[in-house]
């Protein structure tokens, strides 16, 4: 089965303000369509490692792949472009445009990419809102909407340029309990319906059981790796 | 590049949801631009006025014979004292050198070179006017007033009566307003002429010249050429002065001087007698300049201010713009594009605002004895005062959103994210 995503031997330091080991040789990978969750306590460095495999922190010490190309050493602009193109990012905290409307907060992403007309991008960013269940909130200010409504629209945003993978550093972390199992089912589906590979960063046990795979951290370390 | 107008749609949407800011920082620029344009257009319309006053009417090289001892005295010429030393004590000018020998040939000379627009032939005499029984002393210049309206602007100065009047009257004088101020008289009268000669003649007052400077208008007064040649008693030959106008005023330096010395005469070029004005024209230039960027980068520092702290504010909006693929560059761009448009737009209504009150200034009445030719405020409305405004708009906002755009595109949006 071919990977979408390797780590060999990595090492992450933080050198203020003092120096800090905070990922010790990593090693691991995921496959295409998995569905691959990390747990841990906080502090224990699944933030910093999320951040490397999503190319937005370039300083470390290891080699990283995606979909079996090697990344590490790219330059910022190749980068930004497989981020733009390739990789969907969901946060903790919402994070959209709160000026935009939740649709051109949706198209954002397409439109920077740039390969499709207007008309086209926001066709498709109606229906990924559609897939989510919020189209109906198109037209809002994105700083006019629930906590989980925000998180559902990222999710979209994530999912604009159909990526090969989606990341989310604790999507659920910031809602509540009946929020939290909307959106863990939705990525769920997306999942098994599109095929999509999806690692994200959990503190809620719950939700890791119901993914393909938990990896667990502590202290910078994987400590173990298994089906729960 | 394919981005342009989804930054600017970015760009678009951060200055309309912070409207207050963003009029503000405008409203700098404005204050800036439309201040610069009032300042210029008044100053220079000034400068023209000035200039008007003086250069418009005075010629670009003006020839006559200056009364001075001859340079050359017998003695040097005589071979026998060559070697000596010779000293003479109390050498004193021949009397009656102020005649340009040979005026005409140089007129003709003059007429055919092909820089010189115009050549105006004059004759200066002292006289004494006498009306009842005032007596007053004052300067007769023998004029060709239709050549001296078209190169020296001579009309505009007539208050009453006309240059024509003078040509059609043979006998006719066109008094300077304080000469006939002080005579008590006006237009149809009757004036005396007494010449150094001691020969009287009596004038037709056609005319009231006023230049604007009362010392020259408390003495001069105009008569035709014909007419001043018999108030000396000389032939059409005699020509005491010679006023030229060029096509282009720097050649009046280069030509006095050959002239002076090719026929040793004195010619005097019009920067050389003007020089004041030039100083006086570039000081206010100065001074318009350093006042507009004075103000120009105040409302820099307030633009440079206002997209600092909304980059400040929007650090979470390039993060997540950087992180789903807008590059450093095009974070970059859109707070640049947010600088210049504030400048264009702030630009755009100081050229307004700017035109504006300059139409008012120029309308507004402006009257004084030493400036006949003037009734309202002199403004300037040069389109190169709006293109320069427009461009010192776009420079200076751009200078100052340089810095915050560069501070935006090297934001590291991992350390924006984990902060929260
Ligand atoms: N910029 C930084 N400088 C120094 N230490 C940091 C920095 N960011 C994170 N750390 C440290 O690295 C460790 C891992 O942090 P993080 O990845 O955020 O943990 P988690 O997401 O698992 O809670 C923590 O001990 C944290 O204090
Ligand atoms: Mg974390």
């Amino acid at each position: 089965m071919s990977k979408i995503l390797e780590v060999k031997s990595l090492n992450k330091y933080f050198r203020k303000p003092v120096l800090f080991h905070a990922l010790r040789d990593i090693d691991f990978s995921i496959n295409k369509g998995e569905f691959v969750s990390i747990m841990g306590k906080s502090g224990c460095g699944k933030s910093t490692l999320l951040y490397i495999l999503s190319t937005m922190d370039t300083d470390y010490e290891g080699e990283l792949f995606f979909n079996e190309n090697k990344i590490t050493g790219k330059s910022h602009n190749e980068l930004t472009q497989l981020r733009n193109e390739d990789i969907g990012f969901v946060f903790q905290f919402h994070y959209l445009l709160p000026e935009f409307t939740v649709l051109d907060n949706v198209m954002m992403p397409a439109r920077k990419l740039g390969l499709k007309p207007y008309a086209q991008i926001k066709k498709d960013a109606l229906a990924k809102l559609a897939l989510l269940d919020i189209e109906e909130q198109a037209y809002k200010k994105a700083s006019r909407i629930s906590g989980g409504q925000k998180q559902r629209v990222a999710i979209a945003r994530a999912l604009i340029n159909n990526p090969n993978i989606i990341m989310g550093d604790e999507p659920t972390g910031n809602l509540d309990t009946k929020n939290s199992e909307n959106v863990f089912n939705i990525l769920r589906d997306l999942s098994d319906t599109q095929g999509l590979s999806l690692l994200v960063v959990t503190h809620d046990k719950d939700f890791a059981a119901k993914t393909d795979r938990v990896i667990e951290m502590e202290d910078g370390k994987i400590i173990g790796t298994g089906i729960v | 590049m394919k981005n342009t107008k989804l930054i600017f749609d970015i760009t678009k949407t951060h200055l309309l949801s912070r409207i207050k800011q963003s009029s503000i920082a405008a409203l700098g620029v404005t204050f800036g631009i439309g201040t610069f344009i009032i300042l210029v257009s008044f100053m220079t319309g000034l400068n023209g006025l000035l200039d008007g006053l003086i250069l418009n009417r005075t010629p670009h090289i003006h020839i006559y014979n200056e009364i001075k001892p001859s340079k050359i005295q017998a003695i040097d010429k005589s071979a026998s004292f060559a070697e000596t030393f010779n000293v003479i004590k109390s050498i004193k000018p021949k009397q009656n050198q102020s005649r340009i020998h040979n005026g005409k040939t140089l007129m003709d000379h003059l007429k055919k070179d092909d820089r010189v627009m115009g050549v105006c032939a004059e004759v200066v005499t002292k006289v004494f006017y006498t009306a009842s029984s005032v007596e007053l002393n004052g300067n007769v210049t023998g004029i060709d007033p239709y050549e001296e309206d078209r190169l020296f602007n001579f009309g505009d100065y007539i208050i009453k009566g006309s240059a024509e009047e003078l040509i059609r009257t043979p006998q006719g004088i066109l008094l300077g307003a304080g000469v006939a101020n002080k005579l008590s008289i006006n237009i149809g009268n009757k004036v005396q002429l007494v010449t150094p000669q001691g020969q009287t003649f009596p004038l037709k007052v056609v005319g009231i010249y006023q230049s604007g400077l009362a010392e020259f208008d408390n003495v001069q007064s105009y008569v035709n050429l014909a007419m001043a040649q018999q108030l000396l008693g000389e032939g059409s030959n005699y020509i005491t002065d010679i006023n030229v106008k060029l096509y282009e005023i720097e050649n009046a330096e280069p030509m006095s001087k050959f002239i002076s010395d090719k026929y040793n005469l004195t010619a005097i070029d019009i920067k050389t007698a003007n020089a004041q004005f030039e100083t006086g024209t570039s000081i206010r230039n100065m001074i318009t300049y350093a006042v507009s960027i004075t103000l120009l980068i105040v409302a820099g520092f307030g633009i440079y201010n206002i997209l600092n702290m909304l980059i400040y504010e929007k650090m979470n909006d390039i993060a997540i713009l950087k992180a789903t693929g807008f590059s450093g560059k095009d974070v970059q761009y859109i707070f640049i594009s947010q600088a210049m448009v504030i400048g264009l737009v702030g630009g755009v209504l100081g050229l307004i605002l700017g035109h504006m009150i300059s139409i008012v200034i120029s309308n507004i009445p402006f009257k004084t004895e030493a400036l006949p030719t003037v009734d309202t405020f002199p403004v300037n409305f040069n389109p190169k005062f709006y293109i320069i405004g427009i461009c010192f708009a776009l420079i200076s906002t751009f200078l100052a959103g340089f810095l915050p755009s560069l501070r935006a595109k090297n934001i590291d949006p991992v350390e924006i994210i984990r902060k929260q």
